[in-house]
């Protein structure tokens, strides 16, 4: 779960690390009284969970309140990187000298807490790393004991930073971990973490991720994040997220329901594959397999639908569980379009038999039997591709 | 890891819905389940099955070689923790959503005790005609079956499909190898393939990986030097880029995780890559490499 850049700020505040002075602004008026009241030159950043806002022109300077009045009426409402802008950070703009980069993240090779370090930090540190590897610093650390304080100094040893700077970034690092550590992170990222003119070292932006599997501990948390809605999320795909459910409308006209994500995304391959087109991804793995009957009626609320492709391979997931969802969807909702199913697995005789007795249809022994059979029916026309059951 | 029909097994969290459930199914199936755990209800028994209050207890009774987890998200450190100072060798840790910090302190503390953790948030392990540690459809006849086919999966609903498509064609499984989908797992592809290729039951290995994560490309240099034939499908191919945020991640990763990546590095490496799971049988037989 992605935090917006002023609620990271607001952690890394809390957690000792240094930001620049600043407020939240939704309207005009409010980015002037804040610029007025800040003094000088400030920065207006849109609020957006995506990353390289500045490129996408989603982040100015304005060197007087009206001046930040104008930007902000400029920027809220319009896009960025596909997210709605509806509030902007104005702060004080810092005097850098030199931009580093901080991160701390969960390692799945070392299987620990990673930190990374460089002295060449800002927009393009993607470019410097694919480049010169080099100058990333990563240290792997033990959960168990912690980042030590020699292990951030060690970090610094070879860049060129005076010594002063060089302690305070040691510093930061470690409360940076701290921070990472305390809320249940995945990813706790500042760049620019920038060393200013009269040597402050600041963290001019934030990118913190929380492992959503841990907020259940963090009541602290809970309630203040919600998943971020983006601009062209469609009202079916904000219903399904609602009810805590992924759902991506494509521009196809096959509807897909599947379990787990690892079978779905092969059930959209295979579409792929033998020429179809979906109409959308929609998980229902782990837990969500009792929710078949609102995913379904997800899945047949979108009017391009012209047929339905079930696919069910039950582990823990029972089928039987599953396919009643489906009937009970069905014959609630008494759909237009025909419905092709392939089910395997855990529970697999109940679920067969329960579409047989109640939906008259024979499920197919094979998947892609299934799925040419449904990409025929939404495309009677170009029938003839797929083979004959 | 791999499991026997001789292996003693506990389940941890065996007095819940799905921990009896699933029980019931790997005792059918013939594993030796000798214990269960369940804080508080020491002293029952479930289907014949003596519960203790921790796995600490039952290894005064038992001796344990695998254990089971069928224990909630937050309460799962615990008990794997429980598990691995007790001396099991072997954890299968089915949980899933259990927080990232906790697997990671699981995790360290398994490898210095010198136990094997499989998952979490995996679907398992399967030894056709001996014993199932885990939520897989063990007993379905037209999915698993004796065999020499070792699979390699990181969903359970996708690695039954393919272990369907295996039974399907005449052929059979050594073991089926459920790894997880979380992003830190205590065995990888890689581990997996390895304990495969040193399995003298297996002929040759499936592998089944998704887009996402570099566990594929970790394991191309090592597949690269293997005698055994393998045969490799990547999901999700077909799906839009993903959207991201921060540039850690892609530090990391350097350029690889996505599908063409893992076709690339696999393909290089020798591994033949289909287009499909129907497409895995016939690249066994054509000698998989």
């Amino acid at each position: 779960m992605q935090l917006l850049e002023y609620q990271g700020k607001r952690l890394l505040s809390e957690a000792g690390v240094t930001v620049p002075d600043g407020s939240i602004a939704a309207s005009p008026a409010e980015a002037a009284a804040i610029a007025a009241r800040l003094g000088g030159r400030v920065v207006v950043k849109s609020q957006v969970p995506a990353g390289k806002r500045g490129k996408a022109g989603g982040v100015q300077f304005a060197d007087t309140p009206s001046q930040a009045r104008e930007i902000t009426g400029l920027l809220l409402g319009s896009v960025v990187s596909r997210y709605t802008v509806t509030e902007l950070l104005v702060e004080r703009a810092a005097p850098v000298a030199q931009e580093l980069y901080a991160a701390v993240l969960n390692d799945p090779v070392s299987k620990g807490p990673l930190v990374l370090f460089s002295s060449e930090g800002g927009a393009d540190i993607e470019e410097t790393s694919a480049r010169s590897p080099d100058a990333i610093a990563r240290v792997a650390v033990d959960i168990r004991t912690g980042f030590e304080r020699g292990q951030a100094e060690l970090m610094l040893a070879h860049t060129r930073l005076s010594e002063t700077v060089r302690r305070e970034v040691a510093a930061t690092l470690q409360r940076l971990y701290r921070l990472y550590r305390q809320v249940d992170a995945d990813l706790v990222e500042v760049n620019p973490l920038a060393v200013t003119t009269d040597g402050q070292v600041l963290a001019l932006d934030s990118k913190i991720s929380l492992d959503p599997g841990a907020l259940a501990r963090h009541p602290e948390l809970r309630g203040a994040f919600g998943p971020a809605a983006s601009a062209d999320e469609t009202p079916l795909e904000r219903s399904a997220r609602e009810l805590g459910m992924q759902f991506i409308e494509l521009d196809g006209d096959i509807g897909v329901l599947a379990n787990g994500a690892g079978l779905t995304m092969t059930t959209l391959d295979a579409i792929h594959h033998y020429g179809g087109r979906p109409a959308n991804f929609m998980e229902i793995g782990g837990d969500a397999y009792t929710k078949a009957t609102s995913a379904l009626r997800l899945v047949l609320a979108n009017p391009n639908v012209r047929s339905l492709l079930v696919n069910f391979c039950g582990a823990f997931a029972r089928t039987d569980v599953m396919t009643a969802g489906v009937v009970q969807a069905w014959e609630e909702l008494k759909p237009d379009v025909p419905a092709f199913f392939s089910i395997h697995g855990t529970g697999e005789q109940e679920a067969s038999a329960l579409i047989r007795d109640r939906l008259g249809v024979e499920p197919y022994d094979l998947m892609d039997d299934a799925v040419r059979a449904a990409i025929r029916a939404a495309n009677p026309r170009t029938a003839g591709t797929g083979m004959a059951r | 890891m791999l499991i026997s029909s001789q292996d003693t097994v506990i389940v941890q969290g065996i007095t819940g819905r799905q921990g009896s459930f699933w029980t019931r199914r790997m005792t059918e199936y013939g594993t030796r389940v000798i214990a269960g755990t369940s804080p508080g209800r020491g002293g029952q028994e479930v289907d014949g099955i003596p519960v203790y209050d921790s796995v600490g207890e039952a290894v005064r009774e038992h001796a344990v070689d695998v254990s089971v987890l069928f224990v909630p998200p937050l309460a799962a450190k615990a008990a794997a923790l429980d598990a691995v100072e007790s001396g099991v060798r072997k954890v299968v840790f089915l949980t899933e959503h259990v927080p990232c910090h906790d697997v990671i302190e699981v995790l360290a503390e398994a490898r210095d005790a010198g136990t094997q953790v499989l998952g979490p948030n995996t679907a398992g392990i399967v030894v056709p005609g001996q014993a199932t540690a885990g939520i897989m459809p063990a007993s379905a006849s037209n999915v698993f079956r004796p065999g020499s086919i070792g699979v390699v999966s990181r969903s359970g609903s996708l690695g039954t499909l393919v272990a369907l498509n295996l039974v399907g064609a005449g052929l059979g499984q050594s073991a089926f190898l459920g790894i997880g989908g979380d992003p830190i797992l205590g065995t990888t592809t890689l581990d997996a393939i390895q304990t495969l290729d040193a399995d003298p039951r297996t002929d040759a290995i499936v592998l089944v990986g998704e887009i996402g994560g570099t566990m594929e490309e970790e394991a191309a240099p090592y597949i690269s030097g293997m005698r055994k034939p393998v045969v490799a499908f990547v999901a999700g191919r077909s799906a839009p880029a993903g959207r991201r945020m921060g540039h850690a991640g892609a530090i990391v990763a350097r350029g690889r995780g996505d599908g063409e990546s893992k076709v690339q590095a696999l393909t290089a490496a020798g591994a033949t890559v289909v287009d499909l799971p129907s497409e895995i049988p016939a690249a066994l037989g054509a000698g998989g490499r």
